[in-house]
């Protein structure tokens, strides 16, 4: 039995390392492929095999999956589009996804693992934790990052790193901004989580701007029990609160909703990005839903030509309808392509040499995306575009 | 009144703790070993019967009967193929590979039906009571819950005080050697109880989805970490003890919340594993067994 067991571990170890050295060959190759046929051939990339490495991580396992599997489908399909129709500068894209499981540690092993692939660029990461601890890194190696969706302040700290999607301040304040103007509400309860940086940080500008407004807010916390919300929607019954304030995931909302419904409570509920998806549980009861605003860059069933024909890929590829954080990657993607355009990038420079010229080239495009028009960047790495408030009504999200 | 209301809640939420800490108790009771996977067989469960009632459109009760009996084949087969070949293997070695169970059923969940969110529609069609003028709102799944917890603990008692498979289990939860020389299949009872408490699991799955109705590959797995706390306050391997346990777990969770942090209430649940640890490791109804030298 002993013996048997150490085979196995044997065989196990010896195909560990096989399967490292396999992934080894072909990036260093690769890296020594890239030079040599810039400075025989220089202009003429596509033909000798040079491409352009673009690295991407996010969870694609885990209980953030959801996100990071949009993010890299997405990112896939507009990589597919932008090389059928000639790449950078006739140049196409190596793309390359690597899975964090939502985990700050992962996620820096999985930007090791990249560089060492021989990444140029990178396109992520999908979630604000995990983009934090890995922007330390990005900084220090000066490698050009872009986050489609890691929305907390600290994610683009550094100079090199820039995002597709609102900060949460942002959104915090747009949030009670458009509750105050609108005089949505008087009392406001906020349900939160305070074991993810994204709700924290919504909140806590939220909080802020909506005493500017005149509104008068409580707020109820919860963290790793996603699922039992009768407190909280307690407290705002007894507060006789008029809405409900959701800077949350929309797993947890479309529990919410359901416990709110069974409760009897009849309040508004407004909610931010992390809301959008919502309609597109399986099986989810969208009545629950009904009247439910949320302020979000993105709607699958918006009306434009753009969204229409991603929408209709995306789910003939992969059989989902796409998020708001597909759409994110999507425009990264096409981000990506024009800032690099704009900067004359080729395959021959350093990430380095590279970052410096997608830094200034970033603060002059101005790009028509799905989740945004004429976004421009400052050199902050924020976004400038407009959000878009929706209301869902007869199970369809609606501009408001 | 808010006070009744949040009690009610907590009795809620306890019932689901009880009803999967059943299948965790009985587990360690006799095989003992912590079955952690005990909560990704719930989340199996859960997912045949949404499969069964959504995309094949199965009537409810025929959906349960299927999924039990999915669990309970995955049970033994579990039991067979991770937990047998380490029967004289040392308890750590049982429990990672509990864990490493665990890890895997959550992966497969993930590989098959996906990351996204299902919204399970509950299959309890009872009308919430209402007491006191709406004040005070019973729902149908927490009466559901707490009577199904009922009678499958009795049933378990019964089964164990006067059938012929309970009196084996007894025997080969007190002496499993001793168990052998008197003849009895210490094997196919300790499979036995896996088979029987992973159709346990289905049910809770059921109820649990029902009362929370949302279902992703990690559904099973902080119930799962709760009621395994509930069994352990309640005294692990003792079946009212998990009743109890689950109970006051949830009463305390949700008291914990609504009085002194909503931060706080995880920290609370689990100072009550430490607490009940550091001054009654037996639990509540455990019994001390004397070790013999």
């Amino acid at each position: 039995m002993k013996k048997l067991l150490s085979l196995a571990m044997a065989g196990m170890l010896a195909f560990s390392v096989a399967a490292c050295g396999s992934n080894d060959t072909p990036a260093a190759n690769d890296t020594n492929a890239a030079p040599e046929g810039t400075t025989t051939e220089g202009t003429d990339n596509a033909a000798d095999g040079a491409v352009i490495k673009v690295g991407g991580i996010g969870p694609t396992t885990g209980d953030a999956s959801v996100y990071g599997l949009a993010v890299k489908n997405a990112a896939e399909l507009a990589v597919e589009e932008i090389n059928a129709a000639g790449g950078i500068n006739g140049v196409p894209i190596e793309f390359r996804f690597e899975d964090d499981a939502h985990d700050a540690t992962t996620s820096v092993n999985a930007y090791n693992t990249l560089k060492d692939w021989g990444m140029q660029m990178l396109m992520g990461t999908v979630t604000s934790d995990p983009c934090i601890a890995v922007v330390a890194k990005s900084a220090e190696d000066n490698m050009f990052q872009l986050t489609p969706s890691g929305s907390a302040v600290e994610s683009i700290a550094q100079p090199n790193a820039f995002r597709v999607c609102f900060s949460d301040p942002n959104q915090g304040a747009a949030s009670a901004q458009y509750i105050g103007e609108n005089k949505l509400a008087q009392k406001v309860m906020v349900i939160y989580d305070s074991s993810s940086s994204y709700s924290q940080g919504i909140y806590e500008t939220f909080a802020k701007e909506a005493s500017q407004q005149g509104l008068e807010v409580n707020a109820e916390q919860f963290n790793d029990n996603k699922t039992d919300f009768t407190v909280q929607l307690q407290k705002a019954k007894e507060d006789g609160a008029d809405l409900i304030f959701l800077p949350i995931y929309y797993t947890e909302a479309s529990i919410i909703l359901k416990q709110a419904a069974d409760m009897g409570l009849e309040t508004k509920f407004f909610g931010c990005d992390g809301l959008d998806g919502i309609l597109a549980v399986e099986n989810f009861d969208t009545s629950l839903a009904e009247g439910v605003m949320l302020l979000t860059p993105f709607a699958a069933d918006a009306d434009d030509a753009a969204t229409k024909s991603f929408v209709s890929t995306y789910q003939s590829k992969y059989g989902d309808i796409p998020n708001q954080f597909a759409a994110d990657a999507y425009d990264a993607m096409y981000i990506i392509k024009a800032a690099a355009e704009k900067a004359g990038i080729t395959p021959d420079m350093s990430a380095s040499d590279i970052c410096e010229a997608m830094k200034t080239a970033m603060t002059e495009i101005q790009v028509d995306g799905l989740t945004g028009a004429g976004i421009t960047w400052s050199a902050d790495g924020e976004p400038t575009k407009a959000p878009k408030a929706v209301v869902i009504s007869d199970g369809a999200y609606t501009a408001m | 009144m808010s006070f009744v209301s949040y009690l009610l809640n907590g009795i809620s939420l306890g019932s689901v703790y009880a009803i999967i800490a059943l299948g965790y108790t009985m587990v360690y009771g006799i095989a003992k070993m912590l079955n952690f996977a005990h909560g990704d067989v719930i989340m199996i469960g859960s997912y045949v019967v949404f499969v069964a009632v959504n995309r094949t459109g199965l009537p409810v009760p025929v959906s349960i009967l299927l999924s039990a009996a999915v669990c309970t084949i995955l049970g033994v087969v579990i039991e067979r193929v991770a937990y047998k070949p380490l029967r004289h293997a040392s308890k750590l070695a049982v429990l990672i590979t509990a864990i490493g169970v665990s890890y895997f059923l959550q992966n497969v969940a993930l590989l098959i039906f996906g990351a996204d969110t299902k919204a399970f529609s509950s299959v309890v069609s009872m009308k919430p009571i209402q007491l006191a003028d709406g004040q005070l709102n019973i729902s149908g799944e927490t009466i559901v819950t707490v009577a199904a917890c009922i009678v499958i603990m009795v049933c378990l008692m019964a089964f164990i005080k006067y059938s012929k498979a309970g009196h084996a289990m007894l025997a080969v939860s007190e002496d499993g050697g001793a168990a052998q020389l008197m003849g009895i299949n210490v094997n196919g009872t300790i499979a036995l109880t896996f088979a029987i408490g992973s159709a346990l699991a289905a049910v809770a799955g059921v109820l649990l989805c029902s009362t929370y109705p949302s279902l992703t590959p990690y559904t099973g797995a902080m119930p799962g970490i709760k009621a395994f706390v509930a069994a352990v306050f309640g005294g692990i391997g003792s079946i009212p003890g998990a009743f109890i346990g689950g109970i006051l777990l949830g009463v305390i969770e949700i008291l914990g919340k609504a009085y002194i942090s909503s931060q706080l209430a995880d920290a609370i649940v689990f100072s009550v594993l430490i607490i009940v640890l550091v001054v009654k490791p037996t639990g509540l109804l455990g019994k001390q067994i004397q070790e013999k030298v």
